[in-house]
C-alpha cells in the first residue's frame, strides 16, 4: 500500500496506476447527488461555489450522523456513476479528483486524462472502517441536505484503490471488453 | 383471538432495525470469508476489508454501511391476532424513527420530486401477508439503493422459458457491473404479475444466502445462474475476480398463461436481515 498525502503533485498523480492500493491522508470534501445539483445551479447562475474546486478532492459519500465523541458516523463511498452527469465539467474547472465506488463513464475517463487527474475507489460497504479514518469533520455547505450536505474531512490512512488513472487506464476494464 | 398491541410490533421493529444496521447475517459473514480465500489482489483486499469492517461495526455498534437503507418491513400476520393500539403503519414507522435516531443511522428517504428528506427515514416500506395462526413474523431488511438501482423487471414470453429466466438474471448482474457493490446477492421473482413478481424478488433476499428453493427445478435455476454470473469476472467491487455473486435466490408463484414475469432485485454484499416472531 502506497501512503499518499493530498493534494498530490502532478508528478505523484501521473505515477499512479489503476489497481494500485493506496492510503490517503489529507483533506477531502463530501458531495453526492443533491450537493452536485446545487453546485451546478450556482455555476449556471455565475455565483461562487462554497468550495474552491482547485483545492478539492470530492468524496462521493453521505455519512451517518456522528455518535457522541466521534468525528463522523459510518461513511463509505456511494455509487460514482450517478455523478457522471457532473464530474467532467467539475474536472475541467479544476477539481483535483474524486473518490467513490464503481465504474464511471467514458466522458469522465476522458476528462480525467485531459486534466491529468485520478479517480480513486474506496471499498463500498466498509462504512465503519472509513469512519475510523475520518479524524475531523466540518459542515461546509447546504446543511438542509442533511447527509447530502458538503462536509470537509481530514482523513488519515484512508484505504482506496486507484480506479481510473491519469493515463485513462481503469481497474474496471475487463480483458474481453 | 389473541390480542397484540401495535406498540409491541413497534418495539420489535426497533430492536430488529438496530441490530440489522450494525450486523451482517452469519450466512453473509461466512460467504464473504469463503470468497476472500478464492481471490487475490484488489478483490481480496476488498473482501478482507469488508470482514474487518463487519468486526468494527459489531464492536463499536456502528452501522456496517452508511446506507442504512430504506426500511423494508415484511409482516406475516396471523389471522387470529387482533391488533390493538395505534394504527399498524404508524406503529411500524415509530419503531423505524426511534431506531434510526438512536442508532445514528442515516436518514435516506426523500420526496421523489423535490428530493426533500423526510428527516427520520420514514415511511417504512411495509408489506403485510395475512397467514393462519396467532403469531406475527416480523422481517426487517434495510435495503441500500446502490444495489436497488441496478434491479430490473422483465416481462418475458412463455416461449423464452427457463433459458430466458437465466439470461435475464445474468444480464442484470452484467449490466450492473461494479456499481451495486459486488459480490451481490441476487433475489429473483418468477411469475405472479408485474407488481407481485418484484415483491417475490425482494422476499427472496430475506432467505439466508447459500440456501436453495425447495423445488428442484427452481434450485437448478439458482445454481446455473450463479455459475454464469461468477463466470462474468466482475469480482468484488468490480476489481475483477471469481466471485461476482454470493448467491442467487429464486421465489416462484403462478402466473398468467400469456406471460413469464421475472424480477431481479440486487442486494449488495452487505446482507443485513433480522427476523423475530411475536
Amino acid at each position: 500500500m502506497k501512503h499518499l498525502t493530498l493534494p498530490l503533485s502532478e508528478e505523484e498523480t501521473l505515477s499512479l496506476h489503476a489497481g494500485d492500493g493506496v492510503l490517503l491522508s489529507g483533506t477531502i470534501y463530501t458531495a453526492r447527488d443533491c450537493a452536485h445539483r446545487r453546485l451546478y445551479e450556482l455555476l449556471d447562475q455565475g455565483k461562487p461555489l462554497p468550495v474552491d474546486l482547485k483545492k478539492t478532492y470530492i468524496y462521493y459519500a453521505g455519512p451517518c450522523p456522528a455518535p457522541e465523541g466521534r468525528a463522523c458516523g459510518s461513511c463509505g463511498p456511494t455509487t460514482s456513476a450517478r455523478m457522471n452527469a457532473f464530474a467532467p465539467r467539475l474536472l475541467d474547472l479544476g477539481l483535483l479528483g474524486m473518490i467513490g465506488k464503481g465504474e464511471m463513464s467514458e466522458e469522465t475517463r476522458a476528462a480525467l486524462v485531459r486534466n491529468k487527474k485520478v479517480y480513486f475507489a474506496a471499498i463500498g460497504g466498509a462504512g465503519a472502517q472509513y469512519a475510523a479514518a475520518i479524524r475531523t469533520s466540518e459542515l461546509v455547505a447546504f446543511p438542509e441536505l442533511l447527509s447530502e450536505a458538503i462536509y470537509c474531512f481530514e482523513v488519515v490512512d484512508f484505504p482506496a484503490v486507484v480506479a481510473i488513472d491519469a493515463h485513462g487506464k481503469s481497474v474496471y476494464d475487463r480483458p474481453e471488453e | 383471538m389473541r390480542k397484540l398491541s401495535t406498540q409491541e410490533l413497534s418495539d420489535c421493529v426497533y430492536r430488529l432495525a438496530r441490530r440489522a444496521g450494525t450486523t451482517l447475517t452469519p450466512a453473509c459473514r461466512k460467504a464473504l470469508s469463503a470468497a476472500a480465500t478464492q481471490e487475490e489482489g484488489a478483490a481480496r483486499f476488498a473482501l478482507s476489508t469488508l470482514s474487518e469492517n463487519a468486526d468494527t461495526a459489531a464492536r463499536e455498534q456502528m452501522p456496517v454501511c452508511q446506507d442504512t437503507g430504506m426500511a423494508v418491513v415484511l409482516l406475516e400476520l396471523g389471522q387470529d391476532v387482533l391488533l390493538t393500539g395505534a394504527p399498524l403503519s404508524a406503529a411500524i414507522d415509530d419503531g423505524v424513527r426511534r431506531a434510526y435516531r438512536d442508532g445514528y443511522f442515516r436518514r435516506s428517504i426523500c420526496d421523489p420530486l423535490t428530493r426533500v428528506n423526510t428527516g427520520d427515514n420514514t415511511p417504512a416500506h411495509l408489506h403485510v401477508d395475512i397467514v393462519e395462526g396467532d403469531k406475527v413474523r416480523v422481517t426487517f431488511l434495510p435495503k441500500g439503493f446502490g444495489s436497488e438501482n441496478m434491479s430490473r423487471l422483465y416481462m418475458l414470453t412463455p416461449a423464452e422459458g427457463r433459458a430466458g429466466i437465466v439470461r435475464a438474471v445474468v444480464e442484470t448482474v452484467r449490466l450492473a457491473g461494479s456499481r451495486p457493490c459486488p459480490p451481490v446477492y441476487v433475489g429473483v421473482g418468477i411469475g405472479g404479475a408485474f407488481d407481485g413478481c418484484a415483491l417475490l424478488a425482494k422476499k427472496a433476499l430475506t432467505r439466508d444466502v447459500g440456501t436453495h428453493n425447495p423445488r428442484e427445478d427452481v434450485a437448478s435455476i439458482e445454481r446455473e445462474a450463479l455459475e454464469s454470473i461468477n463466470a462474468l469476472g466482475i469480482g468484488a467491487q468490480g476489481f475483477g475476480g471469481k466471485v461476482t455473486a454470493l448467491g442467487v435466490a429464486c421465489e416462484i408463484a403462478p402466473t398468467h398463461i400469456a406471460g413469464l414475469p421475472v424480477a431481479v432485485n440486487i442486494q449488495c454484499h452487505c446482507i443485513r436481515c433480522e427476523k423475530e416472531t411475536l
